[in-house]
């Protein structure tokens, strides 16, 4: 049996009834990343022997009959998440040596709950990016096609579930990080309300927008690991204190009479075909599955990029601005301080980064801060209430993730704007703070897999997951496994 | 030409709190370096603050000393600048929503009663300290250090409206400032170890014009001695530079106490940029009615009323009230001392007398404050009872105070051990009287012929007979009695 094609659910059936064990399982799923890593390069550390060294604990409860959730179950993290001891790099020579003294909330969850880190993915550098080609080391590939990107920035941990080298992942979605590398890469990808999970160890890009999620063979995998992950965090005054229900027990709901909003704006000219006719397809399926299709408007669409993009760089501007080379990380030499800072950043960090720093800091300086800024937290306040319009009166919103399935390596990395785009479609639900999730629902003709999003209000995730588990249980689009 | 200063001061409090404002560390002053330090105050990647809310607590109850409007909705924010000794490479402060405006404090100058604005209070946190050094350990080396344990230290940013106009109502606002913080116990108020720091804003303009004139930015401003010191130069080279038909330059000056000067540090085009913006990691602050209702109610008697109650109720006059009130301890030392004692109007005199006479100047001889105080203020009280009921002379009274003061013992134990109970029986004393005049038949001569001055002798031989435990109103009955 190929171990690594388990989901969630499966391996916990097998690894509970004790037909296999963990240590099989961690076997199987390094056979499977030394079968294909070279190929995928999803990985930024493969985290082998600390692996092993984790599973005794979660095997011992097993064979106790009181196993967790995860005990047992081989995980890869994005690797901007802070794991005590395993370097962590955000991709960025700057923290290249980083070994963290402290473990992140979610990881330290998923610790307590028997998780197995199997390693550390790879993103684009401080995960600005939609492709993971502005990573520090290397690209990571469309387990679908190798010629291709993953998306980004949570390519490395997409391409690890499309591929078999994980059971699930962990990513985080600034602007579409989660749910546009799921697209491109047929799998499951949530990202929750901000304030939903807490932050604390995840290394800041754009904070107010900055949110961890999952990225999953399947809908109920997603709903076991929000479960963990969910909930207020003492270190992180972000974390919201709302209650956490048990995400499973939706799965299996009808949704009849669920009113499903679809936004004239995310529908437009010049969109891909093929995205297009399968998301209409989708809209079909729920229809017939009960669902009542409402057409609405979210009338600020047009202004969603340019605004993130003066938020986010304004706020990660910032949150980079302690990688000096004074207390860890890399440090250049310099013939005085200012030198050495400037040798420093300008080694340490790659292209996208220095670009966005330099437009944050240039929206963030007195003169420009009201016209840039300002403007954009206003913008952002329309934005939301759009959302919030829409909400009164559909139950969900349901857009195509990505403008188009996954691209060519090369194809957009010396056009920004372009690679920009590829975030059309998700931006807006970072702005105004609510849940959205990707799901398979369909293919190319190229065979390159396509994504449905599904966006919730506030702090509804179980709608989510509703939706999209009887989408998913109605198709076997999440059953394609790609060939490599 | 006659002109007139306009000053207005920005006053740094370290907030007496146990721990930092946004992790758990310690404040202790003067640790080994960095062991005071989490990956919170060091700014670790992906690590968040979270408020700590004494901090809070303490600057509210400063707002409403100082007559402030307490900003029901108040944020942080980020101040962006590098250094070593920051190491997020942004400070967090607030900046656009203090949390406290709109305040006001009294001063008294030439015995004038004058109001000084307070523009607002705010909320930050302290950076680390550099330290020069080579690394043989001598000054002036190629390397410095960076100690963090002052990083993350909570501070209160008090800043005046330009309504000081001369270095004394400087003066006396810095030490109006530092009496109000050391009643309400939120700052120790030293200036000289940096827990209180002045930065001053100085401009000079020709008496009657109502406008301000450019003004410079005096720092580095350490200790009481020189508040006065470095306006009053800075006023005078202003001075000097109008009369010599140049330009006061807008620029930030620092004071060297060494020289007795201020020197140009950096003019208005280096001036930073600091790019502030709303902290996105921290939630606005929106404080609960009811809790501030109850810092409110909690205040302490402040010095003012103090001042006013001891006059009122004490029958003091109101230097000796100002003196006894300037430092709380103080003035509850005092208060103490006048419940055990009596409630007569002179009876609270005699205390006042003891506490700025005795007490005073044994404190002084050791350097100490009233809270290192040996003695307990109800032990003070026996010792005046027992000086009312004749058991000690007055002259005894001073030996025994001192006593207590140097072993703890109460007056009473002290009196029978060194046997300084006063000779109040008047056959005994007669005793000494009759050897006195018998000793002396000159002096008894002279004193007959009308040399009333000598009683003095015969009453300073008598007690050196008795070791001065004679009472002395029985020892004059009975000269007179014997001599006339």
């Amino acid at each position: 049996m190929e171990l690594y094609r388990l989901d969630i659910s499966e391996a916990r059936r097998l690894l509970d009834k004790k037909e296999i064990t963990v240590k099989e399982l961690i076997d199987s799923i390094y056979q499977r990343v030394d079968a294909v890593e070279n190929k995928v390069k999803a990985f930024m550390t493969i985290a082998k022997d600390h692996a092993y060294k984790m599973a005794d604990a979660p095997q011992k409860t097993i064979n106790s009959g009181r196993s967790l959730s995860l005990s047992g179950i081989p995980i890869a993290i994005k690797d901007n998440m802070c794991t005590k001891g395993i370097r962590t790099t955000c991709s960025s020579k700057i923290l290249e040596n980083f070994i963290p003294p402290y473990e992140s909330t979610v990881t330290s969850r998923l610790k307590d709950n028997g998780y197995i880190l199997i390693g550390k993915t790879n993103l684009d550098e401080f995960a600005m990016g939609s492709s993971t080609e502005n990573s520090g080391f290397f690209t990571t590939r469309n387990p679908w096609d190798l010629e291709r990107i993953p998306g980004g920035s949570s390519g490395g941990s997409a391409a690890a579930v499309a591929a078999d080298e994980c059971i699930a992942a962990l990513g985080s979605d600034t602007g579409g990080s989660i749910r546009q590398p799921a697209s491109l890469c047929g799998v499951v990808g949530l990202k929750p309300t901000y304030g939903r999970v807490s932050r604390y160890g995840l290394v800041a890009f754009a904070s107010s927008l900055d949110q961890i999620g999952t990225i999953t063979k399947n809908v109920k995998d997603s709903a076991i690991l929000m479960n963990i992950i969910s909930g207020k965090d003492s270190c992180d005054s972000t974390s919201a204190p709302v209650a956490v229900p048990d995400f499973t027990r939706v799965l299996g709901h009808e949704i009849k009479g669920l009113k499903i909003g679809i936004p004239r704006e995310y529908f437009i000219e010049g969109m891909d075909k093929e995205v297009e006719t399968s998301v209409r397809d989708a809209i079909k399926k729920l229809e017939s599955l009960g669902a009542i299709p409402v057409e609405i408007s979210l009338p600020h669409t047009d202004y969603a990029v340019a605004t993130y993009y003066v938020l986010a760089t304004s706020e990660a501007s910032s949150n980079l601005a302690r990688y000096d080379g004074v207390k860890y990380g890399f440090r250049a030499e310099g013939k005085d301080l200012m030198d050495m800072y400037m040798n420093t950043r300008a080694q340490g960090f790659g292209a996208e980064v220095k670009r966005r720093i330099i437009l944050g800091t240039y929206t963030l300086s007195s003169g420009y801060y009201d016209a840039y800024y300002k403007k954009a937290q206003q913008v952002r306040t329309l934005i939301k209430t759009d959302f919030e319009e829409a909400f009164k009166t559909v139950d969900a919103i349901v857009t195509p993730t990505a403008p188009t399935a996954a691209f060519k390596a090369g194809e957009k990395a010396d056009d920004p704007l372009q690679m920009y785009l590829s975030d059309i479609f998700t931006i807006s639900v970072n702005l105004s703070g609510v849940p959205g999730i990707s799901i398979p629902c369909g293919f190319t003709s190229n065979k390159l897999p396509i994504g449905l999003q599904i966006i919730g209000k506030h702090f509804d995730e179980e709608s989510l997951f509703k939706i999209a588990y009887a989408y998913e249980q109605s198709t076997a689009w999440h059953k394609r496994r790609p060939n490599i | 030409m006659k002109y007139e200063a306009v000053i207005g001061l920005e006053v740094h409090a370290q907030i007496l709190t146990d721990t930092k404002i946004f992790c758990g560390c310690s404040t202790k002053f003067g640790s080994e370096p960095n062991t005071q330090t989490c990956p919170v105050c060091i700014g670790m990647p992906g690590v968040l603050p979270v408020l700590n809310k004494k901090t809070l607590e303490f600057v509210i109850k400063t707002g409403f000393a100082m007559n402030c409007t307490i900003s029901p909705y108040s944020r942080f924010a980020r101040k962006n600048y590098f250094y070593p000794d920051l190491p997020k490479g942004y400070q967090i402060s607030q900046y656009e929503l203090p949390i406290c405006e709109h305040g006001y404090t009294e001063i008294v100058v030439d015995g004038n009663v004058k109001k000084i604005g307070i523009t607002r209070i705010h909320m930050e946190e302290d950076a680390g300290k550099n330290i020069h050094e080579s690394a043989s350990g001598g000054q002036g080396g190629n390397y410095s250090f960076v100690d963090l344990n002052r990083a993350g230290v909570p501070l209160m940013e008090i800043v005046s409206e330009p309504d000081i106009r001369s270095p004394k109502e400087a003066a006396e606002y810095m030490k109006k400032l530092r009496t109000i913080l050391r009643y309400l116990g939120v700052c120790d108020g030293n200036m000289e170890q940096g827990s209180l720091r002045c930065d001053a804003n100085v401009s000079v303009r020709p008496a009657g014009q109502k406008e301000f004139s450019t003004r410079a930015e005096v720092k580095n401003i350490n200790s009481f001695k020189f508040v006065e010191k470095a306006l009053e130069y800075e006023i005078k080279r202003q001075i000097k530079v109008i009369e010599e038909g140049g330009k006061v330059l807008q620029e930030t000056r620092l004071w060297d106490s060494n020289k007795g000067i201020t020197e140009s540090m950096r003019g208005k085009e280096e001036a930073h940029d600091y790019r502030y913006f709303p902290e996105p990691d921290l939630v606005p602050i929106m404080v609960e009615q009811k809790w501030v209702d109850n810092i409110k109610s909690s205040l302490p008697e402040l010095p003012d009323v103090k001042r006013e109650r001891f006059v009122s109720e004490y029958g003091l006059s109101e230097y000796d009230a100002d003196l006894l009130t300037d430092e709380k301890p103080l003035a509850d030392w005092y208060e103490e001392a006048t419940a055990s004692y009596s409630l007569s109007l002179s009876g609270s005199k005699i205390i006042s007398n003891w506490v700025k006479g005795e007490l005073t100047r044994l404190l002084n001889e050791e350097n100490k404050t009233i809270e290192e105080c040996p003695l307990k203020p109800k032990q003070l009280a026996e010792m005046l009872t027992l000086m009312d009921k004749g058991t000690i002379s007055g002259k005894i009274a001073k030996t025994v105070f001192e006593e207590m003061y140097k072993t703890g013992n109460d007056a009473e134990v002290i009196v029978k051990e060194k046997g300084l109970v006063q000779i109040s029986d008047e056959s005994a004393i007669e005793k000494a009287v009759d050897e006195v005049i018998a000793k002396n038949p000159k002096e008894v001569e002279r004193f007959k012929a009308g040399d009333e001055k000598l009683i003095g002798f015969f009453v300073g031989q008598i007690m050196k007979l008795t070791k001065g435990k004679a009472n002395p109103q029985i020892v004059n009955e009975l000269l007179k009695k014997k001599l006339l």
